[in-house]
């Protein structure tokens, strides 16, 4: 069965007070959605950034030609990763919604490569969060992706 | 012409239209695989679905040439502007420019009616085409 809004609501907050880690909140949420089928993993954390990285994998192919994957995965995995950086930044339980994500891409990821996020909160005011980041596929100074983007907080921080 | 649709797109399950103007539309049922947080569409489903429109409104238009144009993204620019609820997804695409190294495009995506979007995103493409 998949979680229903307030069981979400429960493990977000179990996050947010320390209660539970990274690790396992990724564990509670990830199994019965798109994050299930694109197969998003838990990989580090520290006060303001978090990355998450997808395995590989044939069904996400975007050009059937070369086998590299489509950028709408990585897209998801960032923006994945970026609610996620801002729940651990704000050390508050929002729900977020994201306003825009702008993704460049510096070159395709290597076929069979493991794609990981670097997703870091870099400020958040009343209502906005603002998060900057990147994702390689092996060397984090060789980044396959630059990414921006803005959220939204539904129900205002006190 | 029909349009083939990368494995991506089939782990979506999108299916592709063409509507009364011979335009592209594209379709995504809702299932856990395109959910985010309950009852909703994840961001990157969506995101997902505008780039395939991108792509598969490309191709058409590439015609004869599609073939021999590799079609790579360098921008994605995603934005949202309602929630996507649990109900079919509908995208199309409009190509501002199709020139001969770059094309731009605008994809939408809409649930109940065309001119309530739910997301759209702008792409720039990097078009390598054969020297052959």
């Amino acid at each position: 069965m998949s979680p229903d809004q307030h069981d979400v609501n429960a493990i977000r907050e179990k996050l947010t007070s320390g209660e539970i880690g990274p690790r396992a909140f990724f564990k509670m949420l990830n199994q019965h959605s798109h994050n299930g089928l694109i197969g998003v993993q838990y990989v580090a954390n520290a006060d303001k950034w978090v990355e998450l990285a997808i395995d590989y994998d044939e069904k996400l192919v975007g050009d059937p030609a070369t086998g590299i994957l489509a950028s709408g995965p990585i897209i998801s995995l960032c923006d994945m990763a970026s609610g996620m950086c801002i729940m651990l930044t704000t050390g508050k339980f929002f729900q977020t919604v994201t306003i825009d994500l702008r993704v460049d891409y510096l070159r395709p990821a290597k076929v069979g490569q493991r794609v990981t996020a670097h997703m870091e909160c870099y400020r958040y005011t009343r209502n906005v969060a603002f998060v900057r980041g990147f994702a390689h596929d092996g060397e984090a100074d060789s980044p396959i992706a630059n990414v921006a983007g803005t959220f939204m907080f539904l129900g205002a921080p006190e | 012409m029909t349009i083939a649709l990368p494995p991506y797109a089939q782990a979506l399950r999108i299916e592709t239209s063409r509507d009364n103007n011979g335009r592209i539309v594209l379709t995504m049922p809702f299932g856990s695989h395109v959910q985010g947080r309950p009852n909703f569409l994840h961001g990157g489903a969506i995101a997902g679905l505008l780039e395939i429109a991108a792509f598969a409104s490309l191709r058409d238009a590439l015609g004869d040439e599609e073939a021999t144009v590799q079609i790579k993204p360098i921008t994605v620019t995603t934005d949202y502007m309602r929630g996507g609820r649990a109900r079919l997804t509908y995208a199309a695409a409009v190509i501002s420019r199709l020139g001969q190294r770059m094309a731009n495009v605008e994809s939408f995506a809409w649930q109940e009616e065309e001119s309530k979007p739910i997301a759209a995103a702008r792409m720039n493409f990097l078009l390598v085409r054969d020297k052959s």
